[in-house]
């Protein structure tokens, strides 16, 4: 048997991490303690600062750390090795902290409903009763979302800087759980809200289950869970190839779900739509960074060796899942349907950008690796998304969100400066040039190019044209029809969803025209810890 | 001689995952997805004995602190669902759809 080795806690690299749990926690508390006009002020302060402070340990961290044993990458290795605080594990950790601000910004907006947020006065009171009534007469509001929120967002933090299997499995829990009790919370259209919940609960404890199972079976494949320990057996031990290959087959069921891939896609409209919008923008843009930064550590460093298991399987699904994706947005009515698809074929131009060359050694100087083209697609994804769902929230009838697409005819004349910045994160996530989505699609295409993935780029390609059609016609809606009876109202925002607004249009521009800066932060990245 | 034990995990977690997709009723699909967990479970802890080390065991304890918690979300959402439908059957939940 083992000796027992007494861990060692790097808490100056752990500080983000600690303290967004520590604050989620402490949220807990507040709840349980602090009288209930104090609350929302209380939760919403804490969260900021925790997220706040978290960001600044990041920076921190980035700016301190040092080349690792190998030499190719930066960073250490935590918690006896099960946690890795590299560059990609940074840049992920920062991203997600600025969407969770973001995120929080939106929980936090009252002024779109009259005075109440956006989530159930009281979740437990019947949909339609008294009770309920009584809840929302007197202005009740579940403050518990903002340690849900942050509980989620260690979550995502956890995921893709896990270095073992369990840790990974433990992320990846921790991130989805407190997802699925906010997706239930909606304040209006609460039938809708909790079917998505349950639906989502019951598809994501399902996927999770195979995910576990494929653990199970690459441990027993490697004897152990260390991601350095698996990629030295699938180097060195040809023997139990089966549970090897059945075992990465399992893993990728439970990340393709996660990340909206087909044919694991059937949740994600469903749960878009029917989630609270400040959730909905928070989960599109915060999960999908923090499950494709899990799915990079996974696939490059425990199967790298095993490449060529696992690409075919990587083509088809990213080729499915951009085609699925755009076509079936078309069709769409309904506007948070519609940019769910959306965010289903963006899911498939970011796993396009996976396939690509991996080494830094096999480019010539000034050429992206896969990761650093999935980095920084991550990042025009995400803050285009949040953008989008923010004004998706702004746009009102007299039943809450006008989210069907018909509402949202001539809304170009009611306000144009929301049908404006709402038609740009759509020509962003067109991949019109001057946005931030060309320059991310430019990187991932050619990342998949020099890596001779030119099938799935054709395809890809196909489908942005697909999905650019949809897109325009949402334009030509908001600009061009005549509204359908007395047409949408603009809701005046307070400074909360106003800036996260201005923080999405902002990024989206800067990255359109200065890409320069970001980039280099992500080749400043440099690779996982192997 | 630990053969025997994968054979049994494969077909409990095959046994759930029918019934995860064969069954309407909430509550047992949600059944079914702890059996396949616990199946998971036979799995690490075999593996754990094959390989002589105490990975598989230790994450067998994670794995049930982990459904536990899931028990307690999952019913908590299985519950408002019956409450608000008097229904616990996932044919009913199909406001959302195309």
């Amino acid at each position: 048997m083992n000796e027992f080795i007494k861990p060692t806690v790097e808490y100056f690299e752990l500080w983000p991490l600690l303290v967004v749990f520590g604050v989620a926690c402490l949220g807990v508390v507040v709840e349980a303690f602090a009288p209930r006009s104090a609350r929302y002020v209380a939760q919403v302060l804490l969260a900021l600062g925790g997220l706040g402070a978290a960001l600044v340990g990041v920076v921190l961290i980035a700016r301190d750390s040092e080349v690792y044993a190998d030499g190719a990458a930066r960073g250490v290795l935590a918690m006896s090795g099960t946690i890795a605080v590299d560059g990609p594990t940074l840049f992920i950790w920062g991203l997600v902290l600025v969407l969770a601000i973001a995120g929080t910004m939106l929980f936090a907006e009252r002024h779109l409903d009259g005075g109440v947020s956006a989530f159930a006065g009281q979740a437990a009171a019947l949909p339609g009763t008294e009770a309920e009534r009584e809840a929302s007469t007197r202005g009740l509001d579940h403050t518990e979302v903002y340690p849900l929120l942050m509980f989620a967002v260690f979550g995502m933090m956890l995921f893709p800087a896990a270095n073992d299997l369990l840790t990974m499995f433990v992320g990846l829990e921790v991130l989805s759980l407190p997802l699925y009790l906010l997706t239930g919370l909606a304040r209006r259209r609460r039938l809708l809200s909790q079917e998505a919940a349950l639906k989502y609960f019951l598809l994501g404890a399902f996927s999770s289950g195979f995910f576990l199972y494929g653990v199970a079976l690459v441990y027993g494949y490697a004897g152990s869970m260390q991601f350095a320990a698996i990629n030295e057996a699938v180097r060195n031990d040809t023997a139990n190839q089966s549970l090897l290959l059945i075992g990465i087959g399992m893993l990728s069921v439970g990340l393709f779900f996660k990340v909206g891939a087909a044919p694991f896609q059937a949740w994600t409209p469903d749960v878009y739509q029917g989630a609270p919008t400040p959730v909905t923008a928070f989960m599109a843009a915060g999960t999908k960074v923090a499950a494709f930064g899990a799915m990079l550590r996974l696939f490059y460093v425990a199967f790298g060796a095993d490449r060529w298991s696992w690409q075919p399987m990587m083509w088809v699904i990213a080729i499915l899942t951009m085609l699925v994706g755009a076509v079936l947005a078309v069709t769409q009515t309904d506007i948070k349907r519609l940019l769910a698809y959306s965010s289903v074929a963006h899911t498939g131009f970011l796993l396009t950008g996976v396939l690509g060359v991996q080494q830094t050694s096999a480019l010539a100087d000034g050429e992206l690796t896969a990761l650093q083209a999935v980095l920084f697609y991550l990042a025009t994804y995400g803050f285009a998304t949040l953008g989008a769902f923010a004004v998706v929230s702004l746009v009102r009838d007299s039943g809450g969100e006008a989210t069907a697409l018909s509402r949202w005819a001539g809304l170009g004349k009611e306000s144009p400066i929301v049908a404006g910045v709402f038609a740009f994160f759509l020509l962003a996530m067109a991949g019109i040039p001057l946005t931030s989505g060309f320059v991310g699609k430019l990187a991932v295409f050619s990342v998949a190019l020099a890596a001779g993935a030119w099938p799935v780029v054709i395809a890809a390609v196909v489908a942005s044209v697909i999905a650019a059609f949809l897109y325009i016609r949402v334009i030509k809606a908001m600009y061009f029809d005549e509204p359908v009876g007395e047409g949408p109202t603009v809701a005046y925002p307070s400074v909360l969803t106003a800036t996260t607004i201005a923080l999405g249009a902002a990024v989206t521009l800067m990255l359109g025209i200065l890409p320069g800066p970001l980039l280099d932060l992500a080749a400043l990245a440099g690779e996982f810890i192997r | 001689m630990t053969n025997e034990y994968i054979v049994l995990s494969a077909i409990l977690f095959t046994i759930g995952c029918v019934g995860v997709l064969t069954r309407r009723n909430a509550i047992v699909v949600f059944m079914c997805v702890e059996l396949m967990l616990n199946a998971c479970n036979l799995a690490l802890v075999t593996f754990a004995k094959q390989h002589g080390n105490l990975d598989g065991q230790i994450a067998a304890f994670f794995v049930m602190v982990v459904a536990a918690a899931e028990v307690v979300i999952g019913l908590a959402i299985i519950m408002t669902i019956f409450r608000t439908r008097r229904s616990a059957s996932v044919d009913d939940a199909s406001l959302l759809k195309y």
